[in-house]
């Protein structure tokens, strides 16, 4: 096209409004950027057409590079007359280390790759995990690819398929980490990387990993399956500690921001050392956040694998609910055990699952019994969407006697490893 | 968009996919891979087949998971995978396959 490297003043009023205020603005950056790359001015240029027009003027489309069904996001423009350089202007998805742990030198080498080939708009990281590479054409997305894998880049997941997983810095920087999320985020993207990389499954399956409950990966809201940190048996308590923190902020501090804020009320105050009721703590982390150097999570550790969370697709938005209380994750021989269940749960929705019926859905649809039935998990009255609440089975055996037939004692449910999970 | 092969015109959409479905036949199978730069094999021939046989009985192409368990036994487990469909059709047994065996485009998803 004649025009296309014609460089046009494009006037945006509505975005510039965005540059005002004490904030960090992208209407800024992506200026700066405009001067030396036409196609981003253009994009801004649309951003405010659709901002005027209250319109989206991109179309999704399918480019795929060789033998990979997935990790590119074809837009089209749809105001490619007004706008010739983003006529085509694709994101490529990329894995990026787990924890978002990058070497300076392998950060720039990306830069330089994507401003060689791309618009240069890096999203660091995007909802999906993905280091997010923005603007290339039919071609480019070829060659950046191209010098992306030499480089010993791999393409994300995308559509039908595993996604990139995304977790927390886990052990490598925080104290709280109950398990090593990023070294099982790895075995499980290497183990499943065919599956990421080639779509066969009824609809995207995302993990995230969170090495405690305060669940910095947010994997509650934004995944599949969930892989969150916990222990068995009592907290760590160092009464010294706990003195200290007491002399330092006073009682009153430590009673209206330990004690009372606690969930199940689970813990007690006594002279300047505190008591818990292990049994009734949900593992909340809370006072472990508070007073980090007195508590902290005990110390046989391990991992909730949860299920179902999802954006409204075909019901509304869901978190994700427990499927497996408690599992360690120490050894690789542990994470095999997740993977084999992965395998089981994958066969069955993969069989019986509908079109981009995500696994929340379909245990909504086929009920959970009979998830656990064809996965063989045993059911277990810890399988619930947050501590406290229902279970979604009806334990006959639980249920109290009736008409004089008491049963004498309550079968114990806690602390103990699903069954049926070593049947992997 | 069209193209003409042995004197007959076929019409397709943008991406090259024939909009007249009932107009397939193995040349214009063997046009189309062209196109794709695939040269068909009996291996390829394998998943076309498939793919024909299962639009005719159910009007929708096959999900991925159908066609890997099909060719699996009928070829063996070993080609019963995506990697294996992903080597024969390095573009996607979705998109590239579908192209070839005449079925209508793939729509494709975020």
């Amino acid at each position: 096209m004649s025009d296309k490297n014609k460089k046009t003043e494009i006037k945006t009023p509505l975005l510039d409004e965005l540059k005002t205020g004490p904030w960090p603005s992208f209407v800024n950056d992506l200026k700066k950027l405009s001067e030396r790359k036409p196609a981003v001015g253009e994009l801004l240029g649309q951003l405010e057409q659709s901002y005027e027009d209250n319109w989206n003027y991109w179309q999704g489309t399918v480019l795929n590079v060789d033998g990979y069904g997935g990790g590119v996001i074809a837009r089209y423009s749809e105001l490619a007359g007004k706008f010739p350089n983003i006529a085509q202007f694709h994101t490529i998805r990329i894995i990026p280390p787990a924890g978002w742990v990058y070497s300076t030198k392998k950060l720039r080498e990306l830069c330089d790759i994507w401003d060689k080939h791309g618009a240069g708009i890096m999203q660091m990281h995007g909802m999906t995990g993905d280091a997010l590479l923005l603007g290339t054409d039919n071609k480019t997305t070829f060659d950046a690819a191209e010098e992306l894998m030499e480089a010993g880049w791999d393409l994300g997941g995308s559509g039908a398929a595993m996604r990139t997983l995304s977790c927390c810095v886990g052990q490598a920087r925080c104290e709280m980490a109950c398990f090593d999320t990023m070294g099982v985020t790895k075995f499980l993207t290497d183990t499943f990387i065919s599956q990421l990389h080639r779509p066969e499954l009824p609809y995207k399956y995302k993990f995230k990993l969170s090495g405690c409950a305060n669940d910095c990966a947010a994997s509650m809201q934004r995944s599949d399956m969930p892989v969150i940190g916990t222990w068995r048996g009592p907290m760590q308590i160092d009464q010294e500690e706990v003195a200290k923190f007491i002399d330092k902020h006073g009682l009153d501090y430590t009673v209206n921001n330990v004690i009372t804020r606690c969930p199940t009320q689970c813990m007690q105050l006594k002279g300047k050392s505190i008591e818990v009721d292990n049994g009734n703590c949900v593992h909340c982390m809370h006072c472990i956040n508070v007073m980090n150097k007195a508590l902290a999570p005990g110390k046989d550790r391990g991992a909730t694998i949860l299920i179902g969370g999802k954006r409204t697709l075909k019901i509304g938005d869901t978190m994700s609910s427990v499927l497996v209380p408690f599992m360690k994750l120490e050894t690789p021989e542990d994470w095999r055990k997740l993977t084999a269940l992965v395998e089981r749960i994958w066969e069955f929705w993969g069989e019986n699952g509908l079109e981009h019926e995500r696994i929340g859905e379909f245990i909504e649809r086929v009920g959970l019994g009979t998830l656990l039935e064809n996965i063989g998990l045993e059911p277990n009255v810890e399988m619930v969407a947050h501590p406290r609440s229902n279970p979604y089975i009806k334990f006959e055996e639980l249920a109290p006697g009736r008409m004089g037939g008491e049963p004498e004692e309550a079968p114990t449910v806690v602390n103990k490893e699903t069954e049926g999970f070593e049947k992997a | 968009m069209s193209f003409e092969l042995n004197g007959v015109t076929y019409e397709t959409d943008e991406d090259g996919y024939l909009l007249n479905l009932d107009q397939w036949n193995k040349d214009v199978a063997d046009y189309l891979a062209k196109g794709e730069g695939l040269n068909m094999t009996e291996s390829h021939w394998e998943v076309i087949n498939f793919l024909r046989d299962y639009y005719d009985e159910y009007k929708i192409a096959p999900m991925i998971r159908i066609l890997t368990k099909a060719i699996g036994k009928k070829l063996g487990p070993e080609k019963g995978n995506t990697k294996y469909l992903y080597e024969l059709y390095p573009g996607g047994p979705a998109k590239q396959a579908c192209k070839i065996a005449g079925l209508p485009k793939p729509t494709g998803c975020v």
